[in-house]
């Protein structure tokens, strides 16, 4: 394996805590371009730029505009390592996967994506659905990936039983036991959690990210 | 009987500005051009009907309409600027007219602080009735907004039905419901009404409820909300529309970018109202905010919401359009310092500007936890807000000459008639203490939160609203009886 010379993974590194995003991209492409192993330039690159990003977030230094674009920027690398990475068969360690999205009905996605770009700081995958996602769309989702979470996310009263219909829907699909289910959203609670079936309740993104952590353990 | 007529707008004497002219212009200008360019998402088929064949340019697949400006202007002239909101009793009907300020209830919390065991617990249709009565006893609120909190012991399919019969019956006051985000609630609850003032024909004179929508901002609307606001106009009844831009998340940082994104997302919604009904009324609702930078939340209640408000009122009196807006949204999660601050600020902030509506009094953490306290507490602030905007009248009368002269040096007015005519219009506290240390100390050291505990519970516990006679109840029931059965059956997505 070539040694990966410093200088562009560096570069790479300060782009993605930066969240300079059309930046990372190029630097990306230059980094293929000059030979280097594209694991190297995300183990080395661009996983500890969205690991400090996220812990200078969590103990108060970075804003979360900060932190998305963070997570944004190293979207924009991946979207260039990760076919490359493919095509040499390898693949990256990630903590899990997970798939995210606010359940049919409810069009809130604040919330939802900053748990998103907090659970890829963390070194998960995340694969968002975006909001108004109706069940069979999570559970194809779910499937395809061979996620290890599923993130539910409802900010109305009404649209709370939708989750429950997604975990039930999971089980006559014969996927329940494969996946662990995480609900979230402003009305939500632990109670509620227990009542729909849930494996877990995540109050805010950094809790998310906690429980996130203890269930793929 | 009726009491007569117990709600106190305000009437501010004074008034703030916070835009120029050309600021105006300037943002008014830029929301035309984001119009006609970008466009903004009508996520249904009969809105972008109703668009296309008015002349905006239609992407299908996106869903976005490009609307060119003399399609907006021609919308904004046909929109009534004074109109009356309706009342179950109809001494307390609200005429929007430019002029007064009313207070609502805030509303669609998720929890209530049991006024008795102050437990925080999910919130019930219960909840919805006690929140509607308190604010039927209390003069300062107009009207009920929400409903205050989710009913979330009724069905999901019909919950909005359930929360209007419990406004309803708890308020002859004037009600405005946000939860009415479907085509076929709406027209359950056209039905609902219907029945309270004599047919659907009557509506349109006594529109005794109005709805309101949130946009999906940035550029945005729902499509349930927008088709239900579209029967809501078909039958005359008022319907606002709510941008919430979150400066930093849903619109720019910066405060005149977030009014532009405000803007397109008031005017839109209007221009697909008038094309459809024109000459329906139409009013504006704006909680432009800013995140939290810390954790995205949103803030309700911040220095640049006061600003933002104030802007956008004048912004809408240059549509001639009433507003409503978000005002005493704190985030503290208990009545404390900080929510005391925060209602103040956005109370006066939108009384100076003379905002038509202001929603709302009574909930705490941002909108979530209902607290009964909270809403006596509330109306207190909104007491001294309307002492403040009266301003200082200056005449014969009020100069008090004669009287200065005939008490002369040293004496002392107490005893003056031109006190006794006078002395009502000083104001009054009701939670505020202002007795001396020894008598607070004796009386059990009690505070603002335990002075609103006494009033809200000796208010629930005393007052009557007036009823809706038994047979017209039972007919509201049975709308919800058949709604519940032909919801259930999976007719509606938008719960
Ligand atoms: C912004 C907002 C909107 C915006 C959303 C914009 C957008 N692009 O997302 C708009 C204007 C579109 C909107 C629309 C509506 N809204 Co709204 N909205 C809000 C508001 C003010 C803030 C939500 C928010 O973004 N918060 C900031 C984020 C960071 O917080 P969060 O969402 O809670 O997410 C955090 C946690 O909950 C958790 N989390 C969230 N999801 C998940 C998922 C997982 C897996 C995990 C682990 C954790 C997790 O982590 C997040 C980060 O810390 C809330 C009030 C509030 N205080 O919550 C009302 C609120 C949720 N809305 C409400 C209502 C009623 C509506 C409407 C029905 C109004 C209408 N008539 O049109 C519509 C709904 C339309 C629909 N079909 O969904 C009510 C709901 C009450 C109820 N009874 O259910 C609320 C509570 C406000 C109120 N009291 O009126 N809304």
């Amino acid at each position: 394996m070539c040694k990966v010379p410093s200088e562009i993974v560096e570069k790479i590194g300060a782009a993605v805590f930066e969240g300079s995003i059309e930046e990372a991209g190029e630097l990306a492409k230059q980094a293929l371009a000059s030979g280097l192993n594209p694991l190297d330039v995300i183990e080395k690159g661009c996983v500890p730029a969205i690991e400090k990003a996220g812990d200078w977030f969590a103990r108060g230094d970075y804003f979360l505009p900060e932190l998305v674009a963070s997570a944004e920027a190293m979207k924009a690398a991946m979207a260039v390592l990760e076919p490359a990475l493919r095509e040499q068969k390898a693949e990256r360690k990630v903590l899990g996967r997970v798939v995210l999205g606010t359940v049919q009905g409810d069009i809130h996605d604040i919330g939802k994506s900053i748990v998103g770009s907090m659970l890829s700081a963390a070194g998960f995958e995340v694969y968002d659905l975006g909001v108004d996602v109706p069940g069979e769309t999570f559970v194809a989702k779910v499937k395809e990936v061979g996620a290890d979470i599923l993130g539910l996310s409802a900010l109305l009263t009404t649209t709370m039983p939708r989750q429950r219909e997604v975990i039930e829907l999971l089980t006559e699909k014969g996927l329940r036991d494969k996946v662990k289910v995480i609900v979230g959203g402003a009305p939500v609670t632990e109670d509620w959690a227990h009542k729909c079936g849930a494996d877990a309740y995540g109050e805010d993104a950094i809790r998310a990210v906690r429980v996130a952590k203890e269930l793929v353990q | 009987m009726s009491p007569g007529r117990r709600i106190r707008p305000i009437e501010p004497k004074l008034r703030l500005s916070f835009l120029s002219p050309d600021d105006i212009e300037r943002i008014h200008n830029a929301a035309l051009l984001v119009m006609e360019e970008v466009g903004v998402r009508f996520p249904s088929h009969k809105a972008l009907d109703i668009l296309e064949g008015a002349g905006a340019r239609v992407d299908r697949e996106k869903m976005i309409a490009r609307l060119p400006g003399d399609l907006v202007m021609n919308a904004i002239k046909k929109a009534p600027s004074v109109y009356t909101l309706a009342a179950r009793n109809p001494d307390d009907d609200l005429l929007l007219d430019g002029k007064h300020c009313y207070l609502s209830t805030d509303g669609c919390g998720v929890e209530t602080y049991d006024l008795y065991t102050g437990e925080k617990r999910t919130s019930t249709k219960k909840d919805v009735h006690d929140s509607a009565k308190l604010a039927d006893a209390l003069d300062s609120i107009a009207f009920v907004w929400g409903p205050m909190v989710s009913a979330q012991d009724v069905p999901a399919e019909t919950r909005a039905l359930h929360e209007l019969e419990a406004c309803f019956v708890g308020t002859s006051k004037h009600v405005q419901p946000e939860t009415i985000i479907s085509e076929e609630i709406a027209r359950y609850c056209v039905e609902m009404a219907a029945i309270l003032v004599g047919g659907k024909d009557n509506l349109k004179k006594r529109p005794i409820f109005s709805v309101m929508q949130c946009a999906t901002d940035p550029l945005g609307h729902d499509g349930g909300s927008l088709e239900a606001s579209l029967v809501a106009a078909e039958y005359g009844i008022p319907t606002g529309f709510m941008p919430m831009p979150m400066s930093c998340a849903t619109a720019p940082a910066t405060l005149a970018g977030n009014l532009v994104v405000t803007t397109i997302d008031s005017l839109s919604a209007l221009v697909l109202i008038e094309i459809a009904h024109p000459g329906a009324p139409v009013f504006f609702a704006a909680a432009p905010t800013a995140i939290d930078l810390r954790t995205g939340g949103y803030t309700g209640g911040g220095p640049e919401d006061f600003l933002l408000g104030g802007a956008f009122n004048q912004i809408c009196d240059f549509y001639g359009i009433p507003l409503s807006m978000g005002a005493m949204a704190t985030g503290a999660k208990v009545p404390d310092w900080q929510a005391g601050v925060d209602n103040s600020f956005s109370t006066v902030a939108p009384v100076l500007t003379c905002t038509d509506m202001l929603t709302g009094a009574g909930m705490l953490n941002g909108s979530k936890i209902l607290s009964f306290q909270q809403m006596v507490m509330d109306c207190e602030i909104y007491e001294i807000a309307r002492m403040f905007a009266q301003g200082i009248e200056v005449n014969d009368e009020t100069l008090a000459v004669d009287v200065i002269k005939k008490v002369g040096v040293g004496g002392n007015y107490l005893a003056e008639k031109h006190t006794r005519r006078h002395l009502k219009d000083l104001w009054r506290p009701t939670v505020y203490d202002r007795t001396p240390y020894n008598v607070w100390e004796a009386n059990g050291k009690k505070g603002a939160f335990e002075t609103a505990t006494e009033i809200a519970r000796r208010l629930l516990e005393t007052h009557e609203t007036i009823p809706i006679p038994d047979d017209q109840r039972k007919e509201m029931a049975e709308v919800i009886k058949k709604a519940q059965m032909e919801l259930a059956k999976g007719g509606v997505k938008h719960v």
